[in-house]
Order: structure tokens, then C-alpha cells, then sequence
């Protein structure tokens, strides 16, 4: 099932870029698609950081997931690097894991 | 120089995060080989407890690739297989760096440079992220569970440009919450995603950001 997902996904998203490649540049230019397509990856990946911030599954709960994401946060402020804000999130939930287990 | 660094750094989170999310290294790197689209990449690792809202998040986040073209296509020009090949590699770098520059040549010269040197950076880099996590150990004792709603934190930030893309993110974020404990896995991700069709169509200025959208391609 993974398999599927991956060969899906990956031919969808080199279609998505061949297809814009073919379509008529009026159809793209259009005010609403661009402002739908701008949006879409704000709202995604906004919702993809909440969520496993905050769910296990269906469950909603506080964990070590929460102070590494305030990490995150003051290093994405800062302007840190992609790979630092990455690691310094998982260092700081491996470390309060560390502390309180 | 920047671009390729910052790359091969993302390119690694990503590898050694898709194995850490349970796929293989294979898997993992067909997806950086073929889709070639860090955030759908991501997102489709992230939501892997569905394969199919994980598929639907990736191509989602995968649409705003199309309409690159409006940009890129008018520099390029590019026919038949190098067309193909000029498509694969539209994405936000390449974009980007093909936008800033003042004449055509360089824009040209910009977009094959950027795309080529990422194209490789991005998946050597998945590969050694990819087979370096496989030997590492528990995810969670890793703490890289905190690390991907931390990397996807930082693709947001960039595009947090003026108040309605923080209006949109908030309340992207605020469905995908509620919703977690009364839908299946991956619905309340795709339920953010009506957040943006809803505040896309219904923009009251929608004369202003066409005249900036076409005004950039030049």
C-alpha cells in the first residue's frame, strides 16, 4: 500500500508540473487559481504542524512534541537554517524525554 | 551556493525522516527522484498512517508547481524532451532564482544551474539521509517525531507574507485540530486545505494580486 502511495504521489507530482507546461498560460493566469494555489501549501503545512504537534492518532495531548516546537519556533524567528531548526526540535523532545523518563 | 547548501541539508532531514516514518530506502528515494517537490514529499511521509490523505496532501501541495510555468515558460520556451525535463525541474528554487534575474539569457542560464545542481544535491542527500537513519535506532528516543512538525514549521515560515497567509495558516490549523478527533487519519489535513479554496475564491482583491502575479514574470 505504501508502494502505491509512493508511485501515485511521485507521477502525480511530476504530471501536476508537465501539466503546466501544456495548459494555456490564460487558464493558469487566472487571479483565483493563483491565489488558490498560493494558499494551499499555507494552510497544508500550517495544518501538518499543528497536527503532529498535538495528535497521537485521534487523540489530542501535551508531550514532548510541544517545548521542541518552541524551540523551533524561536530558531525559525531567528532565521536558523533548515537542518538546525530540524534538529534542534528533536533534540530538545529526545532530551525532555530523556529528563522526565 | 546557498541554494545547493540549504539542499542538501533539507534533502537529508527528508531521508533520514522517510525511513524514520517507516518507508524504505527505495521508497524514500523514488519519491525524491521522481516527485521532486520537498513539501509534497513531506507531507506524504507525515501522513503516511493513510496512504491515500497522504497521497491527496502531497499532490495538493504539489498544484502550485503547475502554475510555475506561467513564469518559467515564457523564459524557457523549451520543446519535446527538453520541455519534460524543464518541467521536472520547476519548482521553488528554480523559480526563484530564474525570476531574480534581469535578461532572459540569464534567466535561462539561472533556472538549468539552480535545477541541475539541486536535482543531484537532493537526492544524494535523501540517499544518505535514507540509509543513515535505517542504522540509527528508535525514532521517538530520537526525538525525530518532534522533528517533522518542526521541519514543517520552517517550510511554512517563508510564506507567511502579509495577514491573510497568517489568517489562512491559523485557521488551517485550527480545522486540522478539531477535526482530529472526529475523522479518520488525514481528513483533517485535507478539511485545511478547503480553508485555502474558501479564502482563494473569496478574496476581495482580486484585481491587485493578478497585476503583481503577472507583473513579476517579466
Amino acid at each position: 500500500m505504501i508502494w502505491v502511495g509512493v508511485v501515485v504521489t511521485s507521477l502525480g507530482c511530476l504530471a501536476i508540473k508537465a501539466v503546466g507546461y501544456a495548459l494555456p498560460s490564460r487558464v493558469i493566469a487566472r487571479p483565483v487559481v493563483q491565489r488558490v494555489a498560493g494558499l494551499l501549501p499555507v494552510a497544508l503545512l500550517a495544518a501538518l504542524a499543528a497536527q503532529q504537534t498535538f495528535a497521537h492518532g485521534q487523540s489530542l495531548g501535551l508531550d514532548a512534541r510541544v517545548p521542541a516546537m518552541m524551540v523551533a519556533a524561536l530558531a525559525v524567528w531567528r532565521r536558523a537554517p533548515f537542518l538546525l531548526v530540524v534538529v534542534l526540535a528533536a533534540a530538545t523532545a529526545a532530551l525532555w524525554r530523556m529528563a522526565l523518563g | 551556493m546557498g541554494v545547493a547548501l540549504a539542499t542538501g541539508a533539507y534533502g537529508f532531514s527528508f531521508g533520514a525522516l522517510g525511513t524514520a516514518a517507516g518507508l524504505s530506502v527505495a521508497q524514500t528515494c523514488v519519491l525524491s527522484l521522481v516527485a521532486f517537490t520537498g513539501a509534497s514529499q513531506f507531507a506524504f511521509i507525515g501522513s503516511i498512517a493513510n496512504p491515500v490523505s497522504a497521497t491527496l496532501s502531497a499532490l495538493l501541495l504539489g498544484l502550485r508547481n503547475g502554475l510555475y510555468s506561467l513564469r518559467t515558460r515564457p523564459i524557457l520556451g523549451p520543446r519535446g524532451v527538453r520541455r519534460l525535463l524543464a518541467a521536472q525541474l520547476t519548482i521553488d528554487e528554480t523559480t526563484a532564482m530564474a525570476a531574480g534575474q534581469g535578461t532572459a539569457e540569464a534567466a535561462r542560464l539561472a533556472f538549468w544551474a539552480t535545477g541541475a545542481s539541486v536535482y543531484v544535491l537532493w537526492n544524494l542527500a535523501t540517499l544518505l539521509g535514507a540509509v543513515g537513519a535505517a542504522h540509527l535506532g528508535s525514532p521517538q528516543h530520537l526525538g525525530l517525531d518532534a522533528a517533522e512538525p518542526a521541519a514543517f514549521l520552517a517550510l511554512l515560515a517563508p510564506r507567511l507574507t502579509d495577514r491573510r497567509a497568517v489568517g489562512v495558516a491559523l485557521a488551517g490549523a485550527g480545522v486540522a485540530i478539531a477535526a482530529t478527533p472526529l475523522t479518520p487519519a488525514g481528513v483533517p489535513v485535507l478539511l485545511a486545505a478547503g480553508v485555502a479554496v474558501v479564502a482563494g475564491v473569496r478574496s476581495p482583491r482580486a484585481g491587485g494580486m493578478a497585476d503583481r502575479t503577472t507583473g513579476a514574470s517579466g
